[in-house]
């Protein structure tokens, strides 16, 4: 990062002004976005096909899982993604306490949604309804059930992946924010998290009817 | 030698072979026409418009509507022929005729079997009639294969899941190539057979004698028949070199490690269990890759096989 | 090694350290060329082995597991890790930010991160090499890729890293393209390789995250038996094709539209000449991005999909050959009345013209689906993937590397032995593979380890054409290579070309323009500008 002819710190040596970067930022992190719909856009279409190939299955599958459990994990990630947004208001106006309480927040609501994800992955594991070759359950009437419990655990899974990746984001920006390394005019970091964070919540509301209430 | 066929293309020797070669040789010379008009007209330019000295400003043009329709149309047109032509030639490859015979077509790693609705089966030569449509019923017994008679056209995957179906009608007597055109592993190359066209009256005579295979051969000669027929052949070799599996030469009697390091003497029993169960015990040094015949073969049948493996004793 | 009083990006910084922490897009590019050469003399060398092997139709020197290995190692390594990054990571990188009049592309971070996925990618490749080696061919069809004994999980690891170091370098580039255009430089006045560039950014992002995931089901299915694709297990192994296609069909455009990028640069430059039909090309481009999406079932006719499937998929195929033919004929229209001079890069994209219009219009043979029957896994693909990969996409990037060695390095290479390696390449290639055209029709299946005897004049032709092919290939690596530390000094513009790149230093400074960068005219205006000359810079 330069600091000459009068080039903000922030501002890398190649863009000309914060707007530049800024804009060329956000581009990328929708286009990064976009990328993981695509990843993600795999597995929906895996769940499409096996749906329309085995929908006894299922209708009957689908009923192993705890609704319950589900819904508050739903309404967990969307009050996070509440607070993520709330944290960047907050930098937008300066107010870098405010932010510091709202990233704390969203941190410990990713952290019960993983928990809760763990009890009922632990419950699965109990009972053997694990995906492919492992699966030993004997409760699911018709064919091939592992195959319901394979995609429930690959898209469930890389969710998962994607919380703890979004935590450890969120953690770091946690660190920049107290040493004071943004302010009103630059939080262009935490605004891309939130874009991320958002993706992540979304793409669990898209997972929770399809694979808990849809039968 | 049949003349239908593409200069390029193998003889066209089924009943819809004709209409692909057509439409070969079409799309191969209106490409030709297309190729030789673009490249001699780049040549051309090279040679007349060759930079003399140092380069000085050009021409700007730089587009002509009249010119640009033209060359979007005519391969648009081009194309839609080709598409038209393609069509209706490729229901007419899709669409099994109501009389055809239906063959079951297994494949497994590296062969093919075929079995008939009379009871016959053979293995890697695929008998059938001519001028006598032909249903394939074809599936696989492990992974992906493609059955592939170039002279016919005719090529399908053949799956582990499901049936897949070809059909075709041979025109003209005589033995064509099979190929597996899927790539399926170490044995893909040696995956082959042959398809044997023949006369009405001698596919009656084949599928008779099909139900007994072994008439009037002693069981040694049966045996020695089964081991091509079976395609034994494939990975056992009888000339002592290594194949796939061990070679057959002088093979009865002879002492082989196994996998676990426990000897065990090549006799009946041992050579009816590598038949029927052949991942029972894996001599060292091979791959457990061989399937089983359990099925396959009738009990006569493997008799047979070790009779033929008794000539070849070890000495 | 310029000049040697100027500093350059070059040689402003000394020691590895300066290069492999570096986030100058410039030396970025060139470590992705090392690493592209290195993996493009590999794959050569196991081509060189196989079509040894293929000489006689019998066995002549490995165990058909070998060569198995060898065949997959051949098209994984020069797909994954030498045509994919070769025009866009490596000289796209290099010249990119120039084109545009760019200090650097928009995250120079994310660039080198790039290519550190690149060599993790490829360290997990060379890894499967010697932990036994996948031998499932490159397009990893299950269940054969579930059930053998090769190493696949170590490769298809290295191919979910290398798909995202490609992302990010696509992600990179449209962020690049839209916010670091020198001012000036509308949408329309872009050089027709920021196009190419561009259309290939886009498939780039939206292809890839499905290979990523198809690799990733691979994988689970190989480790832990999901039974996705597993047919025992009420999975589908056809599905695997349906994902790896929707990949691996807009991957082919990943890999030609840079190339006609640069051959659009080439001609306007050798025939010093206006581009003919600039919004044609541009379009097309897009165009063929867009329809790249729908064609991918026309790898799959005789996949057992649906009649009804197959010819939508071959009509909509039809209508890919279309843009790439407009293009072929506004390159050759773009000749006309110009001024042309057949240097080395021309040479390469005349022959690019040739080869490429022989790939293409054999397409049209595949695209017929009652015609692909016959063809399909034949030696015909074979030939058809090679004449638009090799004669399309790395006769492309040969131009576009002698293209712009003078601005790499400040000097350029010695062109009789570059002409004689043109040529020899150029015959080598169509002896090896119009062979295999005639090979395909009659018959002869890919992929196979021995063949009938019917065949062998013809594949013995292939491998003559291979050793000549091989031979040029030596030669150019060594006057390459001779050139960096000996080559004759070049000026700005050599080519008196009127893109950005040609107005920075040979070699350039660190931050490419020893001013800020206005676009002062368009780049294929050689009706209206002189090019500027530089003393060194005459042809």
């Amino acid at each position: 990062m330069s600091n000459a002819e009068g080039h903000p710190t922030h501002l890398a040596h190649h863009f000309s002004t914060t707007e530049q970067q800024k804009d060329s930022a956000k581009i990328g992190m929708w286009l990064f976005l976009l990328t993981e719909v695509l990843l993600f856009g795999g597995l929906f279409c895996a769940y499409a096909i096996f749906r329309a190939w085995y929908p006894d299955l299922f209708h009957n599958a689908h009923s192993f899982l705890d609704t319950g459990l589900g819904a508050t994990n739903t309404v967990v990630l969307i009050t996070s993604s509440l607070t993520m947004a709330l944290a960047i208001r907050a930098m937008q106006l300066g107010n870098k306490n405010a932010t510091i309480w709202n990233l704390v927040a969203t941190l410990g609501l990713a952290g019960t949604f993983l928990v809760i994800k763990y009890i009922e992955y632990s419950h699965k594991f109990h009972l053997g309804q694990l995906p492919g070759k492992y699966y030993t359950f004997t409760g699911v009437e018709g064919g091939n059930p592992h195959i319901f419990f394979s995609i429930y655990f690959m898209m469930t899974g890389l969710h998962g992946i994607h919380v703890i990746a979004g935590m450890i984001t969120i953690g770091w920006m946690l660190y920049r924010t107290t040493k004071n390394h943004f302010s009103a005019e630059y939080y262009t970091p935490i605004e891309m998290t939130g874009l991320y964070w958002h993706l992540v919540d979304l793409i669990w509301i898209f997972l929770f009817p399809l694979f808990y209430l849809i039968g | 030698m049949d003349t239908t066929g593409s200069f390029l293309m193998p003889p066209a020797q089924s009943t819809y072979a004709g209409d692909v070669d057509a439409l070969f040789n079409f799309i191969l010379i209106a490409g030709l026409i297309i190729f030789v008009i673009v490249i001699a007209t780049t040549v051309f330019f090279s040679m007349k418009y060759r930079r003399k000295g140092m380069a000085t400003k050009t021409s700007g043009t730089d587009h002509n509507l009249g010119l640009e329709i033209l060359w979007t149309a005519i391969p648009t047109a081009l194309i839609v022929i080709v598409f038209i032509w393609t069509f209706r030639s490729y229901i007419k490859m899709s669409v099994v005729p109501g009389d055809a015979i239906e063959i079951k077509v297994t494949a497994q790693k590296w062969f093919w079997t075929f079995d008939y609705a009379e009871g016959a089966n053979s293995v890697n030569e695929l008998v059938i009639p001519v001028n006598q449509p032909i249903k394939l019923l074809m599936s696989s017994q492990d992974v992906i294969h493609s059955f592939f008679i170039p002279n016919f056209r005719a090529k399908m995957d053949v799956l582990p899941n499901r049936y897949s179906i070809t059909w075709f009608e041979a025109t003209s007597t005589g033995t064509y190539d099979l190929f597996c055109t899927e790539y399926c592993g170490k044995g893909h190359s040696e995956m082959l057979g042959s398809v044997r066209v023949v006369s009405e009256e001698e596919y009656k005579k084949w599928i008779d004698e099909g139900s007994d295979p072994g008439k009037g051969l002693t069981l040694e000669e049966f045996g020695r028949k089964l081991y091509v027929k079976k395609a034994c052949n494939t990975c056992h070799t009888t000339d002592g070199s290594k194949g796939v599996g061990p070679t057959f030469k002088g093979v009865f009697g002879r002492e082989e490690i196994m996998e676990d390091g426990t000897p065990i003497t090549v006799e009946e029993n041992y050579i009816r269990e590598s038949i029927l169960e052949p991942k029972a015990h894996i001599v060292a040094g091979f791959q457990p890759v061989m399937p089983t015949y359990q099925g396959l073969l009738k009990d006569r049948e493997i008799d047979a096989i070790i009779a033929y493996l008794k000539t070849m004793k070890a000495e | 090694m310029s000049t040697a009083t100027a500093t350059n990006y070059l040689n402003e910084a000394k020691g590895w350290k300066s290069w492999l922490l570096t986030q100058d897009h410039k030396r970025i590019g060139i470590m992705y060329l090392a690493g592209i050469f290195f993996f493009f003399l590999v794959g050569g060398l196991l081509a060189l082995i196989i079509r040894w092997e293929l000489f006689t139709p019998a066995k002549d020197i490995m165990e058909a597991d070998t060569y198995n290995r060898f065949f997959t190692l051949h098209g994984a390594i020069m797909i994954f890790l030498f045509i994919i990054p070769s025009i866009p990571a490596a000289l796209g990188n290099f010249v990119l930010p120039l084109m545009l009049g760019a200090k650097d592309v928009a995250f120079p971070r994310l660039n080198l991160a790039s290519w550190y996925l690149y060599v993790i990618g490829a360290l997990f490749a060379l890894y499967s090499i010697i932990s036994g080696a996948a031998d499932t061919g490159w397009t990893f069809y299950t269940p054969y890729s579930t059930s053998t004994s090769g190493s696949v999980v170590a490769i298809a690891v290295g191919v979910f890293i290398l798909g995202f170091s490609s992302i990010f370098t696509g992600l990179n580039f449209i962020a690049t393209i839209h916010k670091l255009r020198a001012p000036g430089m509308t949408w329309f006045k872009m050089p027709l390789f920021v196009w190419g560039l561009y259309a290939t950014a886009i498939i780039q992002v939206l292809a890839t995250p499905v290979l990523g995931i198809t690799v990733v089901l691979l994988i689970l299915e190989r480790m832990v038996h999901i039974g996705i694709f597993d047919p025992a297990m009420g999975g589908d192994p056809v599905l695997f094709q349906h994902f790896f296609w929707f990949y691996s069909h807009p991957a082919v455009y990943i890999m030609i539209l840079p190339g006609m990028g640069i051959i659009s640069e080439v001609i306007a430059t050798f025939s010093h000449k206006r581009i003919f039909g600039y919004k044609a090309i541009a379009y097309s481009s897009l165009g063929i991005a867009f329809m790249s999406f729908l064609v991918w079932g026309h790898h799959m006719f005789v996949s057992g999909q649906s009649e009804l499937a197959s010819l939508i998929f071959s009509f909509l195929t039809f209508f890919v050959g279309i843009p790439s033919g407009i293009k072929v004929f506004n390159w050759v229209a773009t000749m006309y009345k110009g001024q042309i001079s057949l240097k080395v890069p021309m040479l390469y994209a005349i022959s690019f013209l040739i080869l490429f219009s022989i790939g293409g219009l054999t397409g049209i043979f595949l695209g017929a689906v009652s015609v692909d029957v016959h063809l399909h896994d034949t030696y015909f693909i074979v030939a058809h993937f090679h004449y638009t990969m090799m004669g399309g996409t790395v006769i492309a990037f040969l131009a576009g590397l002698h293209f712009w060695w003078p601005k790499l390095w400040g000097r350029i290479y010695n062109e009789t032995w570059a002409v004689v390696s043109c040529l020899m390449i150029f015959i080598g290639f169509n002896v090896t593979f119009l062979s295999q055209f005639i090979m395909g029709a009659q018959g002869m299946p890919r992929r196979y380890y021995t063949y009938p005897e019917e065949f062998q004049r013809l594949h013995g032709f292939s491998s003559v054409g291979s050793l000549i092919l091989g031979a040029g290939f030596l030669i150019m690596t060594i006057y390459l290579l001779h050139s960096i530390f000996r080559g004759k000094k070049v000026g700005r513009n050599p080519w008196q070309s009127l893109t950005m790149e040609w107005e920075a230093e040979s070699p350039p400074i660190t931050h490419n323009f020893d001013k800020d960068m206005v676009l002062e005219h368009g780049p294929y205006d050689y009706d209206i500008v002189d090019a500027k000359y530089t003393e060194e810079g005459t042809l």
